[in-house]
């Protein structure tokens, strides 16, 4: 059960993203929503790294290998699948963020309500 | 080895990697002057796009089934590098799906970068334009020819940053922040859904490649709960990407505000996210069709249901839009349901009899019009950029009487509207005839709403082209025809339609049937004569043409037996009108194009009213139909068998 | 944009050193320890956000950013052109070849009790990659940052 509790953990934060860009007005809390949402993801992928006395492709040992009874590996994958998703992330909030800017400047803008003016 | 073969083996990379060395070199290029940032953002283009038509070449010579893959830093002769079971590299998979993508995405963009030399020109930041131009090319290529679930993830997501970055260009204009955002919003999402169905699949098997993950998934006795959760995300993540109902709301938003040639590049990525669909359910789900087959079909069924909503939705919202360019993105939303509608009935009857009966027909006519909507599609974009760019203005009521200064684009919209209406002889007729006739054989209704929609799809493009080109000269816009560069973009598009036109079996037999046949691994009969043959009825344009040929013959003869003294003089010359008032203090009255529909918008106001409501252009509303869709579809694969 | 008070001036002039060293190890040992090319380039890069902070977004040279960006691009595209000459894309040339600085190779394991020893240029293209891509984040997430500073305390044009 202790293994399994960052996957419960991902789902609380997975839905608390999703609550917050579907209820949620203001234009900040809906993009700290999508980042919410990505760290959870990435809490996600990460879990899926750890695994124990399982059949492995290229393991990096956790603890020591001479001794151990039963060890915990880390694979290699899921942390460049991590890496990758926090740079989409890093430049997706950052992009993000210069619209709102810029959507503040023009229009004066700050919530979903206003921003309709598109129809 | 020859240097030709070892060519061909690093195709797939040199594809993706030239034309993001072409887009990181740009900035540098520019500093050294506008030509050659244009020559360099048009060499990017064009050498991938012949290193592609040649791969495509080599892929379709042996008929298209069987995938050549490209490992990243190692041997590729068709062997994978294994290590205790498991792949090390990343590997792209090039089957004849891909290359006819692949094809699809080299022409639009060819004519997009020469278009937009000349439309972008009044513009400053031009080095990241095409920097971001390049970037989106590169993008979609990697969509298309990856083997590889996460690599196809982070294609799609430079495509969708990329994209939005792009929609925001014009920032004189408020509302294109307002579009980008929506758009990169609803599209992160998109992405951060499709990671957890890629991180539940790779926890489970431990593949990330689709070809050893397919056979894994296969493996099993049947499908197991965690398969049918991935498929339901990976499934609404993909279409909404295509741009299908509910999930479309941000496409109008993103497609209307981006400059003209990027809205092509779009319905390229549109068209890329509509690949992805197929390759899960035909390729990732499909390897072995006892365990998954039950599964298929009903993604099948959801697939027809979304193809009918899509075009239904797409085409009664389009005929109230005064935006000339939101319009045109509802119709990309309206023939995104006609493929839609084709390959699922195709998945729907997959591996039963009436596959061979109707299936395969209708596979082909819904592939096939990926193309033929890419072709017309984008030239009907780069015509509304041309009108945008001698007028200023997108609101159709504003414009008028262009057609008399603007002869060429009027002509180029001409081919591009009939092609999307679905008129003999061009080359939309031939893929929605495949599509009605086999459609029809799976259920009736299903065939006799898409002719409707084809109707009202000619209804549209009516108003259209009477708002912008018919009616009286207008002072305002001055300036005749767009610059060169910008006519031969659109002339690119409007040739290959036609010769797409003249010869739609020739190009079902090469490009299309080896992409069905790489989709379903069901050898199809080729046939190389010049009638396409839909099974239950023939389509030849020749002999079309040549009938017309002849019965303008007849009316030519007819004509000249006439009367020949009666020329019309004085007050005949002009029409007649009926007595109505032509003009108003000197200046003359025309139809606004808001009110040309009137008594068909005012009689259905019974769908139309809840309808435009439910478009409110709120966020929150985008985003509840995409989760309200993701628990819906999640929920179908997960619990059908507990209910049946 | 303001300058904040000396006191925070001095002192993020003083935390530049360690920082920036402290990066710089994380990318140079990417191959060996946690870390790489991304996470060295951010943490940088935030000191560099701080330099921001304290003292204004005026006098960045935003052109040379922008060019120590696309080289670092262009570098690491580069290297997977270059591996098309022994190959294959992205082929790991520099393992074991006659180049002089980056070919040592990791030697065998017996005997160790560190699992994770290597040198510190021995894994080939990898650390050219890690070193591009460091170079590219540090000049990337600076220009957005300073192009946000630059934006936000602009004039407002809404009342």
């Amino acid at each position: 059960m202790l293994y399994e509790l960052p996957f419960f953990i991902v789902a609380i934060m997975v839905a608390i993203g999703l609550y917050i860009t579907l209820f949620k007005r203001n234009l900040i809390k809906v993009a700290l929503g999508i980042s919410l949402m990505e760290t959870g993801v990435n809490l996600f992928l990460i879990t899926l790294a750890y695994r124990h006395g399982d059949r492995l492709s290229a393991p990096v040992f956790t603890s020591q290998i001479l001794g151990g009874a039963d060890p915990t590996y880390s694979l290699p994958t899921p942390h460049a699948l991590t890496l990758t998703s926090i740079v989409i992330g890093v430049a997706t909030t950052a992009l993000l963020l210069s619209f709102v800017m810029q959507l503040y400047k023009k229009f004066g803008i700050t919530t979903t309500d206003e921003m309709r003016r598109l129809k | 080895m020859s240097a030709y073969d070892t060519f061909i083996n690093n195709s797939p990379a040199l594809i993706v990697a030239i034309p993001l060395l072409f887009a990181f070199a740009t900035p540098l290029i520019s500093k050294l002057g506008g030509k050659l940032r244009n020559t360099w953002a048009l060499l990017g283009v064009l050498v991938p796009s012949l290193i592609m038509f040649v791969l495509a070449f080599e892929v379709l010579k042996e008929g298209g089934m069987d995938t050549r893959f490209y490992l990243f830093g190692a041997d590729s002769g068709n062997r994978f590098p294994l290590v205790g079971g498991h792949i090390l590299r990343i590997a792209f998979a090039v089957d004849g799906m891909a290359v006819f993508m692949g094809v699809l995405i080299s022409v639009v963009a060819l004519s997009s970068v020469i278009y937009s030399m000349a439309y972008v020109k009044r513009y400053t930041g031009l080095d990241k334009y095409f920097t971001l131009l390049l970037l989106v090319l590169a993008a979609n290529y990697g969509m298309v020819l990856t083997g590889d679930i996460f690599n196809l993830f982070v294609w799609f997501e430079i495509s969708s940053i990329s994209l939005s970055a792009l929609t925001a260009f014009k920032a004189n204009r408020g509302e294109s922040f307002e579009g980008a955002a929506k758009y990169l919003m609803y599209s992160t999402v998109a992405g951060l859904l499709l990671l957890v169905a890629i991180g539940l699949l790779y926890g489970q098997y431990g593949h990330l490649n689709i070809k050893f993950l397919s056979s894994a998934i296969g493996g099993n006795t049947s499908m197991m709960m965690v398969d049918k959760i991935a498929l339901g995300l990976m499934v609404t993540v993909f279409a909404l990407k295509a741009g299908s109902v509910p999930m479309h709301m941000a496409t109008p938003d993103a497609y209307g505000e981006a400059p003209a040639p990027i809205t092509a590049m779009f319905v390229t990525a549109s068209q890329a996210g509509l690949y992805a669909v197929f390759r899960t359910g035909f390729t990732l789900y499909g390897s072995n069709l006892t365990v998954t087959g039950e599964t298929l079909h009903i993604l099948g069924y959801i697939l027809v249901v979304l193809g009918i909503l899509s075009m239904f939705v797409g085409v009664t919202m389009a005929l109230v839009q005064k935006d000339i360019k939101r319009l045109m993105a509802y119709h990309a939303i309206s023939q995104t349901g006609y493929m839609l509608l084709g390959v699922g009935v195709g998945l729907a009857v997959l591996d039963t009899a009436q596959f061979a009966e109707y299936g395969r027909t209708a596979m082909t006519g819904g592939i096939f019009h990926i193309f033929n909507h890419a072709l017309y599609k984008g030239l009907l974009f780069l015509t509304a950029g041309a009108i945008i760019y001698r007028t200023g203005t997108k609101d159709l009521n504003k414009m008028g009487g262009l057609g008399r200064d603007m002869k060429l684009t009027a002509l180029f919209f001409i081919i591009g509207a009939l092609a999307i209406a679905g008129i003999p002889p061009m080359n939309g007729f031939a893929s929605k005839l495949l599509i009605y006739e086999s459609v029809f054989k799976f259920n009736p209704i299903v065939g006799a709403i898409a002719m409707l929609v084809s109707l009202l799809t000619l209804a549209s493009f009516v108003k259209v082209f009477y708002s912008v080109f018919m009616g009286p000269r207008r002072s305002e816009f001055k300036g005749g025809e767009v610059p060169a560069t910008m006519l031969i973009g659109m002339a690119i598009l409007g040739g290959v339609i036609l010769v797409f036109s003249i010869f739609p079996s020739l190009v079902v037999t090469s490009l299309v049937d080896p992409a069905v046949n790489a989709l379903t691994h069901i050898e199809g009969e080729t046939t190389r004569s010049l009638t396409l043959f839909t099974g239950s009825g023939s389509w030849n344009t020749l002999v079309f043409l040549g009938a017309i040929f002849v019965a303008g013959i007849i009316a030519l003869f007819l004509f000249m037996m006439g009367n020949k003294g009666t020329v019309p003089k004085g007050e005949g010359k002009k029409p007649y009108l009926f007595g109505n008032p032509t003009e108003i203090d000197g200046r003359p009255i025309v139809v606004p194009a808001s009110n040309v529909y009137w008594g068909f918008t005012t009689a259905l106001s019974k769908y139309y009213k809840p309808t435009e409501k439910a478009h409110s252009a709120l966020f929150n509303d985008y985003m509840f139909w995409f989760v309200a869709t993701a628990a819906l579809l999640i929920s179908i694969f997960a619990f059908l068998e507990v209910l049946t | 944009m303001k300058q904040m008070s000396p006191v925070v001036r001095t002192i993020t002039k003083i935390a530049f050193g360690p920082i920036f060293i402290f990066g710089a190890y994380i990318i140079l040992h990417g191959h060996l320890t946690p870390g790489g090319g991304f996470q060295g380039g951010a943490l940088i890069a935030s000191v560099l956000a701080l330099y921001l902070v304290a003292f204004g977004a005026e006098k960045w040279k935003k052109k040379l950013l922008s060019t120590i960006e696309s080289a670092g691009l262009i570098s690491f595209v580069s290297a997977g052109f270059l591996g098309l000459t022994a190959g294959y894309f992205f082929f790991n040339f520099l393992a074991g070849s006659d180049i002089p600085i980056f070919n040592q190779t990791v030697p065998s394991m017996e005997g160790f009790s560190h699992p994770n020893w290597a040198p510190l240029f021995s894994s080939g293209t990898v650390s050219v990659m890690n070193l591009s891509v460091g170079l590219e984040v540090v000049a990337g997430i600076t220009l957005v940052i300073v192009a946000m500073g630059l934006f936000s305390f602009a004039d407002k044009e809404v009342e």
